[in-house]
């Protein structure tokens, strides 16, 4: 049984292309078939971030209009089994696509995939539209900010009223020193506030930087804590129960201050 | 109030002026129906409850906002309204 996981975000630059390429590629680590498309037609992205930019022949406008056919617009990521990119078009603008277009061509890749990953462009107009309309599910990526939780909770109602359910959040790139100063809400005042349940927690890391530099994502370095983060992310996707490493952290340090002051939890 | 009181009780603490901000913004997005709408709700709902609990009528507060199913799994609308009561008329008898 195939899935389709579209990721989105209210606010621009929170971290959505970065999630794609690096749950995606965490899946195909596992032995999945995945392939991720490009949604955000127009400023083309994920190709350079998972480091396929010089193999894109055809994109995902060349094959709603039949320009090409599905699988030879496909790029194999060779460095990972199972993998594969839809790049988006970048000379096009977003209404080159509609929904239906997209729905059908989620369907022809369930044939194939185990998993079909949806990079959303961000905002709420047709891009967005488009983006979930073969959807399964979605994923709601915020930042630990006022402006970016905001959008979040605007995203999560207009994917509830168009029947995609229950998105599941990811916080990208907590500051743990922040939180524990109290100048960063923590993970339990986002998903209090947003009234979503949570599929991982991505703390705010270097390596992201040095890895999209590279082209390889983090998911791969088996060091960085980006990486661990997102590789349980990848199992929680696939249904398993992995506790959040982040969250426990924070706990063990409220503990020891109620503690310190003698208050009860 | 009792927020404002939670704010300068932790005292500068950044993270706990956002969440109220967040809170109290959010309100507003989320109660996508018009104010218009929301004053007639608020007029009937006094009107009929007066007829059994005299109420601070100037201190009702309604709002359509999001919450979490009762079985928890399911986020869904909602109205809430705080109605502060002044005294209860012979209810129930
Ligand atoms: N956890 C993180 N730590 C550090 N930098 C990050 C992290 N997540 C994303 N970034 C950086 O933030 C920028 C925006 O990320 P991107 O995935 O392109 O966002 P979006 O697709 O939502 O616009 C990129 O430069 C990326 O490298
Ligand atoms: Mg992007």
């Amino acid at each position: 049984m195939s899935e389709v996981i579209v990721i989105t975000s209210g606010k621009g630059g929170v971290g959505k292309t970065t999630s794609t390429a690096n749950i995606g590629t965490g899946l195909a680590l596992i032995g999945k078939k995945v392939v991720l498309i490009d949604a955000d037609i127009g400023l083309r992205n994920l190709d350079v971030v998972m480091g396929l930019e010089n193999r894109i022949v055809y994109d995902l406008v060349d094959v709603v209009e039949g320009a090409c056919r599905l699988k030879q617009a496909l790029i194999k990521d060779k460095r990972y089994d199972g993998l594969y990119l839809l790049p988006a078009a970048q000379t096009k603008d977003k209404t080159a696509v509609n929904p239906e277009q997209m729905l059908n061509l989620c369907n022809d890749l369930r044939e194939e995939f185990d998993y079909i990953l949806i990079d959303c462009p961000a905002g709420i107009e047709q891009g967005f539209k488009n983006a979930i309309a073969g959807a399964d599910r979605a994923i709601v990526v915020t930042t630990p900010e006022v402006s970016a939780v905001r959008d979040a909770d605007r995203i999560i109602g207009l994917l509830e009223a168009n029947e995609l359910r229950n998105p599941l959040l990811l916080i990208n790139r907590v500051k743990m020193d922040m939180v524990k100063r109290g100048d960063m809400m923590t993970i339990d005042d986002i998903i209090d506030i947003l009234a979503v349940d949570l599929i991982g927690v991505v703390p705010d890391d270097e390596n992201i930087i040095i890895s999209t530099n590279r082209g390889e994502p983090v998911v791969s370095d088996m060091k960085s804590r980006a990486g661990q983060a997102y590789r349980n992310i990848t199992r929680r996707v696939m249904g398993e129960q992995v506790p959040i490493i982040d969250l426990d952290i924070e706990k063990g340090f409220m503990d020891k201050l109620r503690k310190l002051f003698g208050i009860k939890a | 109030m009792l927020d404002l009181m939670k704010i300068f009780n932790h005292g500068n603490r950044s993270k706990d002026i956002a969440r109220e901000r967040l809170k109290l913004v959010l309100v507003h997005d989320r109660a996508n129906v018009s104010p218009q709408f929301l004053e007639m709700l608020k007029s009937e709902i006094i009107k009929v409850i007066s007829n059994y609990i005299e109420i601070q009528d100037d201190e009702l507060d309604i709002q359509v906002t999001r919450t979490r199913s009762d079985e928890g799994d399911r986020v869904v609308p909602a109205l809430i309204a705080n109605i502060p009561i002044r005294n209860m008329k012979n209810a129930g008898k």
